[in-house]
């Protein structure tokens, strides 16, 4: 009996130092949440550009774009330096630095994805072919999550498959790309973000 | 059907050294000062365990150097990596066969 607990305390310590020494763990559920609010906020703005376009108002198209492109140019920062200072914070916490081999290894798996999506986008949007915009950005973004969650908290890759799903969809039903990306970066974000706060963070 | 225990290596009877061990065999290479955060111990205590293990071959050492710091990298061996998977082998048969 004593020796069958010895072996377990021995395989969860071995398992601990494995994942501990592979994955960055530190990445905190509430920038997630963050991220998602960022997001619909960015979508809210977008939906006032677009509708006041639409209306035909001063708006023209160039300035459209460049005013949506824009605005996802804050979303984008204001989610990553709000990812930064939670993911930090818990660092601090739980005492894990946060500079290491599975930081820089994790941000450069989401990284490649990232960068080859866009190109990919800045090439849709020079040809015009803007209802693809967001299935782009859905699939590219899904397929980096899928990529980084060998190097982080696994459960990052669910959002990954319904940020491809999403992004599937919305191939087909073009015309709603705002909807879907106010969905999968705003709406699966923050479900994301409260499921993994809960799991792993609330005390 | 013989005895589990057999199989546990007393190599890795120590917790440095299966910290060692498990950070080593899911990355390629390690150095020390990742090591010595992971494991929490002091320079001194993890160089003598990084040390048995090189002597009997389970890691190699890989110096280096970094600008002008020294930068110390391990590997794990081939026999390294099938001496610890008989270990983690053994102690989970251990668990099932006392059930």
């Amino acid at each position: 009996m004593n020796e069958q607990e010895t072996s377990l305390r021995e395989l969860r310590h071995i398992k601990k130092m494995m994942e501990q020494s592979s994955r960055f763990i530190s990445l905190s559920g509430l920038s997630g949440i963050v991220a998602g609010l960022c997001a619909l906020a960015g979508a809210w703005f977008a939906t006032r550009s677009i509708s006041a376009y639409a209306h035909g108002g001063q708006l023209n198209y160039d300035t459209l774009i460049s005013q949506l492109v824009f605005i996802a140019a804050c979303v984008l920062a204001c989610a990553f330096v709000f990812a930064f200072i939670f993911t930090y914070l818990r660092a601090k916490k739980t005492g894990v630095s946060i500079w290491g081999n599975t930081t820089y290894r994790m941000l450069f798996n989401l990284a490649v994805p990232l960068v080859a999506g866009g190109f990919f986008v800045l090439r849709i949007l020079q040809m015009d072919h803007v209802f693809l915009i967001a299935p782009t950005c859905l699939l590219f973004y899904g397929l980096a999550l899928v990529n980084v969650s060998k190097y982080t908290l696994g459960e990052i890759k669910y959002l990954g498959y319904c940020e491809i799903i999403l992004g599937v969809i919305n191939l087909w039903v073009p015309g709603y790309g705002l909807a879907f990306w106010a969905a999968g970066f705003g709406i699966l974000h923050i479900i994301y973000g409260i499921i993994m706060w809960w799991k792993y963070e609330r005390v | 059907m013989n005895n589990p225990i057999e199989n546990l290596n007393k190599t890795f009877d120590s917790r440095i050294r299966l910290g060692i061990m498990s950070a080593l065999i899911v990355n390629e290479e390690v150095n020390f000062n990742t090591l010595k955060e992971l494991i929490n111990v002091t320079d001194g205590n993890l160089a003598s365990h990084l040390k048995a293990l090189e002597e009997m071959q389970y890691i190699k050492v890989k110096k280096g150097f970094i600008g002008r710091k020294t930068n110390t990298n391990y590997t794990i061996t081939k026999a390294g990596e099938k001496a610890f998977k008989i270990h983690i082998d053994a102690l989970g048969k251990m668990i099932k066969d006392m059930q």
